[in-house]
């Protein structure tokens, strides 16, 4: 399981990559916005896609509907951690697709839970 | 029209009309004439242009209001809400530091305590009875050695987790910025007014909507940001908000 963090904060990465750790995922790779993420998940073997919304360069809810539009990566499921929290956004990345919405600042038991779930219903 | 040309053209016409010069007469009106429309129209020109400057003025006067009203109030909340937030951190990582410190330090005791004994007993200088309760010293040392790691697993969990705030007071003050450059801007455009250097093309107008859209993004500030509703304050919300959209 290879997963990709992109966050504009290399604190906030750090954060979530040793959470995922603690969590037993072991095989992270980052990046910084939507521009640079967005290669990465194109040339291919990244399973799950963690990502901030507010970023310069390309939001993470561009990047979630680029993933949505790209038949390759379309079934991809992607996590947002961010701290936008008005109703609109949180509807906005649901009506793009998002698999689980975590606002800022989060617990890692909410982590845990969510991607606990966004597995159970892939596997379902 | 100076006196002198006015008197020129009159005492022209004079001589034009008592010469029954009808056609030198009529031009000579009309130049008369037009002199008046040239000066007029200059006149309502000034007036108009000094009545856009005004207007202008008043618009960048409101900014300036809004300013003072809203925005830097604004401003100060988020960045009190940077100090609540960078002092909750601090103090979340000095609590779980101060608790784990007796923790380590009771672990660095025992297995020092311990590795003299061991010692001892390798040298062959242990009697039986102090054996078997150095025995069961380790087994208690164990024990205990599991839970306390567990406690500093989970303090490393609370410091690593509590430098979020890293992130959310970055963007809190990034958009703080925008606003002091936008002041900035607002105060620059006042002083060329005052000083009547008036630069039609330099008035940032595109900055106000980009401004505008962009006010949505960002970290939900309590107390400047839910003002009006219509934000998720717990993650329960957003659960709930999501459940009720069909996830």
């Amino acid at each position: 399981m290879k997963i990709l963090v992109v966050d504009d904060f290399s604190t906030m990465r750090r954060i979530v990559k040793n959470l995922l750790r603690d969590l037993g995922f072991t095989n992270t790779v980052e990046a910084d916005d939507g521009k640079t993420a967005l290669p990465i998940l194109e040339s291919g073997g990244i399973d799950f896609l963690v990502t901030d919304w507010n970023m310069p360069g390309m939001t993470g809810i561009d990047l979630l509907k680029a993933v949505r539009a790209n038949p390759e990566l379309a079934s991809m499921p992607v996590l947002m951690v961010t701290a936008e929290a008005k109703r609109e956004q949180i509807v906005m990345a649901a009506q793009a697709g998002v698999n689980g919405y975590i606002i800022k600042p989060f617990t890692a038991a909410t982590l845990k839970e969510k991607i606990d779930k966004i597995f159970e219903r892939i596997d379902a | 029209m100076t006196h002198e040309l006015r008197m020129q053209l009159a005492k022209d016409l004079v001589t034009a009309l008592e010469n029954n010069n009808e056609t030198k007469a009529d031009s000579l009106l009309d130049e008369i004439a037009s002199l008046r429309e040239t000066q007029l129209f200059q006149e309502v020109g000034r007036l108009t242009r000094q009545l856009h400057d005004t207007m202008r003025s008043f618009t960048l006067d409101s900014k300036i209001t809004q300013f003072t009203q809203n925005e830097i109030p604004d401003a100060k909340e988020r960045l009190n809400y940077v100090i609540t937030m960078t002092e909750d951190a601090a103090n979340t990582t000095l609590t779980a530091v101060e608790n784990l410190m007796p923790v380590s330090d009771q672990l660095n005791v025992q297995a020092i305590e311990l590795d003299q004994k061991w010692n001892r007993f390798l040298d062959k200088e242990m009697p039986f009875n102090e054996f078997k309760e150095m025995s069961q010293e380790i087994t208690l040392h164990f024990k205990e050695s599991r839970t306390s790691l567990e406690r500093v697993q989970s303090g490393l969990n609370e410091i690593l987790m509590a430098q979020g705030f890293q992130d959310i007071t970055g963007q809190v003050i990034r958009k703080v910025i925008d606003l002091v450059q936008n002041l900035e801007n607002s105060m620059v455009e006042m002083i060329k007014l005052s000083g009547r250097a008036v630069d039609t093309e330099a008035r940032p107008e595109k900055q106000d909507e980009i401004v505008s859209q962009e006010s949505l993004a960002g970290p939900v500030v309590p107390g400047v940001d839910d003002k009006q509703g219509g934000v998720a304050s717990s993650q329960d919300e957003v659960d709930d908000l999501l459940s009720s959209l069909g996830f």
